[in-house]
């Protein structure tokens, strides 16, 4: 190992997880600045989130949710892309699940329907990213703005079909009518009757969303297309010298991205709510940025982040109820830590940990 | 008609007002080479610290200095993160969005128990409106007098502020040398590094500059149009800055030319709620909202006009390789 450079086990484990502790020793600190204990407050936190049964069962729920976003983040991210605008597309990707379901659920059972909603997700979550990505490749507009941009038009678009088009005859509150039982994932509470998940919303999306993992890490590392794609985010210039197409390469990359992104709704309008409602995404396309991140892009690292989200929110909400003066916000806090942490600052630990080992190898050459 | 068009214009300069004071703040920013989209960040962070400020010391300008500082303070640390720790940008201005959407609520909820708002404010903690010399006299005059009584006079001092920020930031960037340094690290850090300037130092201080014009934005929303924060008060204004940043291809009169349009927008919506327009029918308020961001989005496409950026933003500096 030559100078300068770190075994992959302090890149890939030691070096996140001093991130982590760092954005956790912050949190720790603005628990204290309240005036609460930090350490009741990390008890509280983990007791709610798998302490029992239904906690177990809402923080799957809540990863399920993070490792579509997540992995929407990150394929974009092995392209040199950055998808900002997860949000917009899982909230308009839930519009095209709730259309299959609409459509459906009155005739079918639920299994025929499934992939119908699926596609819908897939199609109407990479609709959403196609015109970013075509003017990020074929005008130069920076995706980022354009992600950004599109978010906003998607809650525009989204409060405006919700509240005019989509709302049932003679309600008030801006959703669709409530599925029947043709649009409606199956519980796991209601599946391993065994297993406890109490009212827990956990469901079959949790699954879905284990074998996208698993086609995500084929598509990558297992396929041409995959290899494509890494090699224009690793270099652009000597990708397209390759004969790799910088244009279809970032389309095809941004469909796949949106496409994650928008099966997220199979979770929250097929599974939980039954039903497609205002701001459904409720952040869930952000923290996605935070889980590639600290993933680092690989579907076992999302998967292993997506739990840590799920647990924080669930764990926070069981906060917010033992501890008043912690509200749900703190859970908000310290995603933007983990980001800050684990992106912006994913760097400020390394020039010590490569002196510190620097030092080891030289002595043990020494010796 | 006057009235209404009065009205509406009223209200446009009230709405411009904070979208002015980020777009600026964003403007010193990417213009020093460093991509800001943590401009809501500090905008509500502002308004929050402004907000709590103002109510405890019972005084507005104290309630501006506390919003100044906390905006500066997260400018900062989005200057660590991207200048010295070369990391990346847009990162850094999302984990600041959060920070500052998740701290507001949560150290409100703490600090006054108002579900995450702060106690409302007496006229006395707050940016009254000012009335101009002569208003009441030339009231009645017809055309003219209505237009000074009821649009140029009777707003708060920060809307005249930030009207008046527009000749000065052009003064500052395109005639002083802090400005031409400024632009010169933008365009080309390695040829201004070559000069003799320090990159860092000039970065630094224009995120410093670009927290100053944050604060001012959020306390104008809490304690000048507002009376006290709301959880999420800055609803995507940071954004609304942003794209209307672009909108004005980083040109400081361009910016308050589109601040006003983006401003009259929201007035518009506002105003026509409800309402069916002559041949058209009713319009959606969702249009109104959504078409500052179409708009940007058809600017960026380059179908008009061509928006280029500073050439070094985004790309942290790196002076040596080793």
């Amino acid at each position: 190992m030559s100078k300068g450079q770190l075994p992959r086990w302090v890149d890939y484990g030691l070096l996140p997880a001093l991130n982590l502790i760092a954005a956790f020793i912050v949190s720790g600190l603005v628990v204290v600045v309240i005036g609460e204990d930090p350490f009741e407050a990390v008890k509280w936190l983990v007791w709610g989130a798998l302490g029992y049964g239904e906690g177990v069962g809402y923080t799957l729920y809540y990863a399920t949710n993070f490792i579509f976003t997540g992995l929407a983040v990150a394929v974009a991210f092995h392209a040199g892309l950055f998808n900002i605008g997860g949000e917009g597309q899982a909230y308009v990707g839930g519009l095209g699940i709730a259309i299959a379901c609409l459509a459906l659920d009155r005739f079918v059972p639920w299994w025929v329907t499934l992939p119908f909603a699926i596609a819908g997700g897939a199609l109407f979550g990479a609709a959403w990213a196609f015109i970013p990505a075509y003017l990020q490749a074929k005008r130069g507009s920076h995706i980022v703005i354009t992600t950004i941009m599109f978010n906003f038009i998607a809650s525009a678009l989204m409060v405006y079909l919700l509240s005019n088009v989509l709302i049932p005859q003679g309600t008030m509150s801006p959703s669709t009518r409530n599925f029947e039982a043709g649009g409606q994932l199956p519980l796991l509470r209601n599946v391993f009757t065994t297993l406890d998940f109490g009212q827990s919303p956990v469901n079959l999306a949790f699954f879905i969303a284990l074998v996208v993992c698993v086609v995500v890490w084929l598509l990558i590392w297992h396929t041409k297309l995959g290899y494509e794609i890494r090699s224009f985010g690793a270099n652009p210039d000597a990708a397209a010298y390759a004969g790799i197409s910088p244009v279809r390469i970032t389309v095809v990359t941004m469909l796949i991205s949106g496409a994650l992104a928008g099966l997220m709704g199979m979770n929250v309008v097929m599974g939980e709510q039954t039903r497609l409602l205002l701001d459904f995404a409720g952040g869930a396309g952000f923290v996605g940025i935070a889980v590639a991140l600290m993933g680092r892009g690989h579907p076992v690292g999302i998967i292993l982040a997506s739990l840590l989200f799920g647990l924080l929110y669930q764990g926070g909400a069981e906060l917010a109820f033992e501890i008043p003066t912690i509200s749900r916000d703190m859970i908000v806090v310290i995603q933007a830590l983990v980001i800050l942490f684990a992106g912006a600052l994913e760097h400020m630990f390394r020039p010590a940990v490569v002196a510190f080992f620097d030092r080891f190898s030289s002595e043990t050459a020494e010796a | 008609m006057l009235d209404t068009i009065i009205l509406v214009l009223d209200s446009t300069f009230r709405l411009s007002t904070p979208l002015l004071f980020a777009c600026l703040a964003g403007l010193f920013s990417e213009r020093s080479g460093i991509v800001d989209i943590g401009l809501e960040g500090k905008i509500l962070g502002a308004a929050f610290a402004a907000a709590a400020a103002a109510y405890v010391f019972q005084s507005p300008w104290i309630g501006l200095l506390a919003g100044i500082g906390v905006s500066v303070l997260l400018a900062l640390v989005h200057g660590f993160a991207s200048i010295t720790q070369r990391g990346n940008q847009v990162v850094s201005g999302v984990a600041i969005n959060f920070l500052a959407a998740g701290l507001t609520v949560l150290l409100g909820q703490a600090w006054f128990s108002q579900g995450g708002r702060t106690p409302a404010l007496p006229k006395t903690s707050r940016f009254g409106n000012i009335e101009l010399p002569f208003a009441e006299a030339l009231k009645d005059v017809p055309v003219l007098g209505p237009i000074y009584y009821d649009l140029i006079s009777g707003h708060n001092i920060l809307v005249y502020a930030s009207f008046a920020a527009v000749p000065l930031v052009w003064w500052i960037v395109f005639r002083t040398r802090f400005g031409l340094r400024l632009r010169a690290v933008g365009e080309n850090p390695s040829a201004a590094d070559t000069a003799g300037l320090s990159v860092t130092l000039l970065r630094y201080r224009a995120t410093i500059i670009c927290g100053i014009l944050c604060g001012f934005s959020g306390a104008y929303l809490s304690i000048a149009q507002g009376a006290g924060f709301i959880k999420d008060m800055s609803a995507g204004k940071g954004f609304i800055a942003l794209a209307a940043l672009i909108f004005a291809k980083w040109k400081p009169v361009n910016a308050m030319f589109t601040c006003l349009l983006f401003g009259f927008l929201d007035a518009l919506a506002i105003r026509l709620q409800g309402q069916e327009i002559p041949g058209i029918g009713e319009v959606p308020v969702q249009v109104f909202q959504a078409l500052p961001y179409v708009l940007t989005v058809v600017l960026l496409a380059g179908f008009i006009g061509r928006a280029i950026p500073p050439r070094a933003s985004g790309i942290p500096y790196v002076k040596e390789r080793t």
